[in-house]
């Protein structure tokens, strides 16, 4: 057994026991112990294709980050609930346009497509070629804070080994 | 104590609930499907962080509030996947953004379209 995969199945028991919070009940326990092989089967084979060694440094600085993105989605919470609520004084001008991005690895691809679309005025739309992103943003200001590269630093600064 | 966590988290659900309906009204307010969604994704992000929450806050320390946290890390990490499907359909089938200027250039194509006899 590996240690990836004793570490899969601690840590599923662990999350097993919080969500059902059933402690004594044979039939149950028997069916999480179940389900239990079964996902960590399932991973495993996943495993084999995408190793988890290769994402764990970036997990660990995903707290860091997350905590930054709170704060960004508020901000920009705000933003678009003054363009619902005052229209005239805050218009909005829906801009679509492709960004520029510099993550190299799929991850981190992948938790800059959805930083973007997390944080309401921004969503993005599709993958151009030539590392791009089409994005479509609610106000050109969101659009032009998107741009300078501020977030897009972030995440590739978490991909570094 | 009681009190103080009491107010927290009715100010936590009374903030939660007015992002709710900031949300609903630019969902009626905004004029494509696009920019709808910028709307809809307010209710995804803050006002289910404030509802959760509150609902914390009112739980204590007990299971309930580790079930709403993974609620809420779920809600946070499936909500982007299911705006940008939509947004990506959209734009697939080729549904037409509707693209407006910055307001201050779009006051100057005004005046520059008035002059025009």
């Amino acid at each position: 057994m590996s240690s990836y995969l004793r570490f899969l199945v601690a840590g599923l028991i662990g999350f097993w026991l919080l969500l059902s919070g059933y402690w004594d009940n044979p039939l149950l326990l028997t069916l999480g112990a179940f389900s239990i092989a079964l996902t960590a089967y399932l991973a495993s084979r996943i495993e084999r294709h995408y190793p988890l060694k290769s994402v764990t440094r970036m997990l660990f600085r995903l707290p860091a980050y997350g905590s930054w993105l709170l704060i960004e989605v508020i901000k920009t919470t705000l933003d678009v609930t003054k363009c619902v609520w005052m229209p005239s004084r805050y218009p909005i001008s829906p801009t679509l346009d492709v960004v520029p991005m510099t993550q190299k690895t799929r991850v981190g691809k992948t938790i800059y497509a959805n930083s973007i679309t997390l944080t309401p005025g921004t969503v993005s739309v599709r993958f151009e070629a030539g590392g791009h992103l089409l994005v479509h943003a609610l106000t050109a200001d969101s659009m032009d804070d998107l741009k300078a590269g501020v977030m897009d630093s972030r995440v590739t600064a978490m991909e570094k080994q | 104590m009681e009190l103080i966590l009491d107010v927290l988290s009715w100010i936590l659900l009374m903030g939660g609930a007015f992002f709710g309906i900031t949300g609903a009204i630019g969902t009626l307010r905004f004029p494509d499907f696009y920019s709808r969604v910028h709307a809809g994704s307010v209710t995804d992000t803050l006002c289910a962080l404030m509802i959760i929450g509150g609902l914390i806050l009112q739980a204590g320390f007990t299971l309930v509030t580790v079930k709403l946290i993974m609620v809420l890390a779920f809600l946070w990490y499936t909500s982007p996947a299911a705006s940008h499907a939509l947004v990506r359909a959209a734009h697939h089938m080729g549904v037409p953004p509707v693209l407006l200027p910055k307001p201050d250039a779009r006051s100057k194509t005004r005046e520059g379209s008035s002059s025009k006899p």
